[in-house]
């Protein structure tokens, strides 16, 4: 402690100088931290998924559909504990930019299926006698004021156009808050009502509940033979691989994310390490000074290492503090392109370590520099 | 008494033999200092005077830890330096050299009273303890009222001041002046020699200063000349009265 005075005086000598490196410092560690939530956001999916859900697609594509007969078969296959289904709607609601997921649900087992997505109970039963009714996630009703009663229309793009109605009859929360919260749900009969007769009876996906997880892996393959060299093959994978697959849709996100962080991370080791690389430079005699009364190497290494961590510290508290201000900001003026974008408390963690990672790192070299100093060298430049 | 032909006893306080520094330049060897021997008792007050490149800082810094010599040996109140490591002669450096630069070298952004404090950092005294021993050391250079000044509010003679208190403020075995009036006007200069010599009289201290000036040099109680790396005393060494000395 009793050196802590020496080296905020040294931190504080070039006051401009340091608060354009905190600056820096700040604005990259908003960004690393931006990149982090968007990675977390896309990573959710299969973060946050059951390990006893499977999901049955066609073998071609997603967006080949498979036999509502398909039901009662899975449910057949031992291990199988219960089976619904989903379709993708993608309906507009008054302009494209108020994106947010629809699915056309199985009533029947929605909730078995997804325990963790409540939904009251005398909300669920309205939902279930009203064939317009629809079921809304919290924050997509909190981001277009909808509450329940209210009558939303949406344009049909994939099953024909023009508007669809919707009752709103009840808004379902997650248990956690990483639970997706913009999903829009409505009856599997009124879909089959409205759609081309080509397409009435077949559902976009299935997803298994198992007995146990351990099993998912023979259900999955026994899935797949039961419908083998039939007109609809199925791929069966477990909810997290059926995430990632769906996240891959986007193009190779981990490795734009990790690429974007990495020039970050070495542009901050570069503005900080050139700071004290100038600052050691600048003090080369005081420093000779220091060694000539009795300073020890070790001590002229931990001063400077010591003046980088607090301009790194203090910069990643200012970045981390921006995220936490911007990152809601941002999210709501995404309107829900991107997947929830959370700031969880992993992401301040990997903030912190990432600048004292960069403190150390571009400390090390000036203060070895400013180590090896030889006193009678460095007083003759003074 | 200062001796340069070896005579002296094992109770001179700092003992110098056989000294040589040798420099590689260019292929060659360059001797700054050759075989030199220098005796140097409690309470002297030595100068060292010469042409330019004749050796005077090189020696300086040798007699303080700050380099290593080619050759020879200095042993100081009994501690053989010449062959400490690195970090025990840190350790030696703070406990029995004081060191005062012709360009002051203070820190900055510290105050004359954190700049005095500095040494006594490297120390286990308590905060209290550190700044009664730093507000004696201002004291005793006449800068008690300037303790909370930053450097640039000193002129160059105050900054000298601090400079020395500072060296003073661990009570160092001896002090290195290398050219302590060089960069003052004359009447700084004088201030500060009668500060120095207040030190040797008053305080007992042993002081070793390197100076081009002779009137600088006429006031230390010996005078060395070196030249093409060898030691000569002066024809007409000065003498420092000696007596009513006192601790700091």
């Amino acid at each position: 402690m009793k050196f802590s005075r020496l080296i905020f005086a040294n931190l504080l000598r070039k006051k401009i100088r340091l608060l354009l490196t905190i600056g820096s410092f700040a604005a990259a560690l908003f960004l690393f931290a931006f990149l982090a939530v968007v990675r977390d956001a896309f990573n959710r999916g299969a973060d946050i998924a059951s390990a006893d859900r499977l999901f049955v697609m066609n073998r071609t594509s997603i967006i080949n559909p498979e036999p509502l007969s398909y039901a009662d078969k899975i449910l057949r296959i031992p291990g199988v504990k219960m089976v619904t289904h989903d379709n993708w709607f993608g309906g507009v609601y008054q302009d494209e930019k108020n994106f947010f997921p629809q699915f056309v649900i199985d009533p029947a087992n929605q909730r078995q299926v997804f325990p963790e997505l409540i939904v009251p109970d005398a909300e669920w039963q309205n939902f279930v006698k009203d064939r317009q009714g629809a079921i809304v996630g919290a924050r997509t009703a909190e981001r277009f004021g909808w509450k329940i009663g209210d009558r939303i229309p949406l344009k049909a793009t994939i099953y024909g156009s023009g508007n669809w109605e919707f009752n709103v009859d009840g808004i379902y929360h997650g248990k956690r808050p990483q639970d997706d919260e913009t999903q829009f749900w409505m009856q599997w009969d009124y879909f089959q009502e409205h759609v081309p007769a080509a397409l009435k009876g077949q559902v976009g996906w299935y997803v298994v509940r198992v007995d146990t997880p351990d099993d998912a892996v023979r259900v999955s393959k026994s899935i797949d033979a039961e419908f083998a060299n039939s007109p609809f093959e199925t791929k069966t994978e477990t909810e997290s691989a059926f995430a990632a697959s769906w996240v891959k849709q986007f193009g190779n996100i981990r490795f734009l994310i990790v690429s974007i962080g990495t020039v970050v991370f070495f542009t901050l080791l570069l503005v900080t390490g050139n700071t004290m690389a100038i600052s050691v430079r600048e003090r080369t005699g005081e420093l000779a000074v220091f060694k000539a009364i009795g300073f020890s190497d070790r001590k002229v290494l931990f001063f400077v290492l010591a003046e980088s961590l607090v301009i790194a510290l203090a910069g990643g508290f200012v970045g981390l503090l921006l995220a936490v201000l911007a990152i809601p900001i941002l999210a709501n003026a995404l309107n829900g392109m991107l997947p929830q974008l959370v700031l969880s408390p992993s992401v301040f963690v990997l903030g912190f370590l990432t600048a004292l990672a960069v403190g150390l790192a571009s400390g090390l070299l000036p203060g070895l520099g400013a180590m090896r100093l030889q006193i009678v060298h460095a007083l003759r430049r003074v | 008494m200062v001796r340069v032909d070896g005579s002296g006893g094992a109770s001179s306080l700092i003992r110098v033999r056989g000294l040589d520094k040798a420099y590689q330049r260019g292929g060659g060897e360059i001797h700054v200092l050759q075989s030199l021997n220098l005796d140097v008792d409690k309470g002297d007050f030595v100068a060292f005077m010469g042409p330019s490149g004749s050796g005077k800082t090189t020696l300086l810094n040798l007699l303080g830890g700050l380099d290593v010599p080619t050759r020879g040996t200095i042993t100081v109140a009994g501690d053989e330096i010449t062959h400490m490591s690195g970090n025990k002669l840190t350790e030696w450096r703070a406990r029995h050299v004081g060191f005062v630069f012709q360009m002051y070298n203070l820190i900055p952004v510290l105050t004359a009273f954190q700049n005095v404090e500095l040494p006594l950092l490297l120390t286990k005294l308590s905060k209290a303890q550190r700044r009664k021993h730093v507000e004696t050391a201002l004291g005793v250079v006449g800068l008690a009222d300037r303790m909370n000044h930053y450097p640039r509010q000193l002129s160059g003679g105050q900054e000298q001041r601090v400079a020395i208190a500072r060296a003073i403020v661990a009570d160092p075995t001896f002090l290195l002046c290398d050219e302590p009036t060089g960069d003052l006007d004359r009447q700084s200069a004088d201030e500060i020699m009668a500060l120095i010599e207040e030190l040797v009289k008053e305080y007992g201290k042993t002081v070793l200063m390197v100076t081009h000036d002779p009137l600088v040099a006429r006031r230390a109680g010996t005078t060395l000349h070196l030249d093409k790396g060898l030691l000569v005393e002066s024809a007409e060494p000065q003498q420092v009265a000696a007596g009513g000395r006192h601790e700091i």
